[in-house]
């Protein structure tokens, strides 16, 4: 049971839901940067909800199958084809061996997950097969997947094509997106009129923007308490003596563009951060295309977790409505 | 008319670097396999070709614009 892949797209990856647990040792969480859309993907075929599966970005690769297969795409909106004939997103569909799998182009959204029944069965490194590239560790050999690759799949007895998952239990981001976050630890390190203007003023999505960190331009420049720098930090007022990044954390080098880190951040450095974008958008940040407006809101720790419990049963409305 | 199609969002440029020609002018023969546009997306430069023959119309966004997947970004006259 395997896949070949004849074009790999712009930038595809083995990804599952990721490896937590050794972010102290510096290795990343890693894994989808939907999450959501994953795990949707996996029920729709069968799979158990962590199972490994494509993650795609911005343009789809090129797939011929070798074996008889269901397959689900979930997140962005880019329409999978099979052998040229276009499907439903969100839907299991039937693939036969020799056929191709191909995406028209992207029409909303920015990363889309294929989920095939079985999933891909590459050999997990710490306990999981999503591809950290910078750190050479799982998917396959440790990088995004090329022209050529065969990808081999685990065993499964095939549901019936069809389930299908409507639009009112997806998630994408509005326009402009809203993006929660609750202030952190250096917060106190902002002025007032810096800490007001940062959720008032305007953002977009720029250019570099990967499963590192996206980064956000538009705003005023960031204002901070004046201070004598302490020993061990740099001497821009954006710097701390090293402190630990967490999964959504926002740092803003010299005051000036946000970085949301993401799953394959690194954990720790000499940025303060400002606080963090809650856990139940950080899903949304993955389907962000460069250039989108977004605005960032304030919120508070009640408000943060209301908003994952929010999610939590998004989830099980999913896994209810698939039975 | 044959127009050419960005396949992923960024932004969009008519030559290969600041101060370098257009990689095509309106009346320019094109041949397919042509680069005939680049675009920047997550530290990436990726070049467009043209998947026809024909003769170069005109570019319909301008050089260093936001692009959208799927956008049309030049026409060529058959």
């Amino acid at each position: 049971m395997s896949l070949k892949i004849m074009q790999p797209g712009l930038s595809t990856s083995i990804q599952d839901l990721g490896r937590p647990g050794y972010f102290h040792l510096g290795i990343p969480i890693g894994g989808a940067m939907d999450r959501f859309a994953l795990r949707v993907a996996n029920m729709l075929v069968g799979n158990p909800e962590g199972a490994a599966g494509l993650e795609v970005v911005f343009m789809g690769p090129v797939i011929t199958f070798e074996n008889d297969a269901l397959v689900a795409v979930t997140g962005a909106d880019l329409p999978p084809k099979v052998d040229g004939v276009v499907q439903p997103g969100w839907t299991a569909f039937e693939i036969k061996a020799g056929q191709t799998l191909s995406f028209d182009f992207l029409k909303s959204g920015a990363r889309a997950y294929i989920a095939i029944s079985g999933g891909i069965d590459t050999p997990p490194a710490l306990g999981s097969r999503s591809t950290y590239p910078i750190g050479a560790l799982g998917g396959l050999d440790g990088r995004n997947i090329q022209a050529g690759d065969v990808i081999p799949l685990g065993e499964v007895d095939m549901i019936e094509p069809g389930l299908h998952v409507p639009a009112d239990l997806r998630r994408l981001p509005g326009n402009p997106a809203e993006l929660r976050i609750l202030p952190g630890l250096y917060w106190h390190r902002l002025t007032p009129a810096a800490q007001e203007g940062f959720f008032a003023d305007d953002w977009a999505v720029a250019l570099e923007a990967d499963r590192m960190g996206y980064r956000f331009k538009g705003g005023k420049p960031l204002e901070f308490v004046e201070r004598e720098q302490p020993f061990g930090a740099g001497a821009d007022p954006s710097n701390i003596v090293d402190g630990c990044y967490s999964y959504g954390s926002v740092q803003v080098p010299g005051g000036l563009e946000p970085i949301v880190l993401h799953r394959d951040a690194v954990s720790g450095g000499g940025y303060f951060t400002l606080g963090a974008v809650i856990s139940a958008d950080m899903d949304l940040i993955g389907q962000l295309q460069p250039h989108t407006p977004v605005r960032f809101k304030k919120v508070d720790m009640e408000e943060a977790l209301a908003a994952r419990a929010a999610r939590k049963k998004m989830l099980a409305d999913v896994r209810a409505h698939l039975g | 008319m044959t127009q050419i199609f960005s396949p992923v969002p960024g932004t969009f440029y008519t030559q290969s670097a600041p101060g370098e020609a257009l990689f095509k002018q309106p009346g320019d023969a094109v041949t397919a396999g042509d680069v005939v546009g680049l675009v920047e997306v997550m530290k990436t430069f990726i070049e467009v070709k043209a998947e026809t023959a024909g003769t170069f119309g005109a570019y319909l966004v301008e050089d260093g614009a936001a692009i959208g997947a799927g956008e049309p970004f030049a026409e060529l006259k058959d």
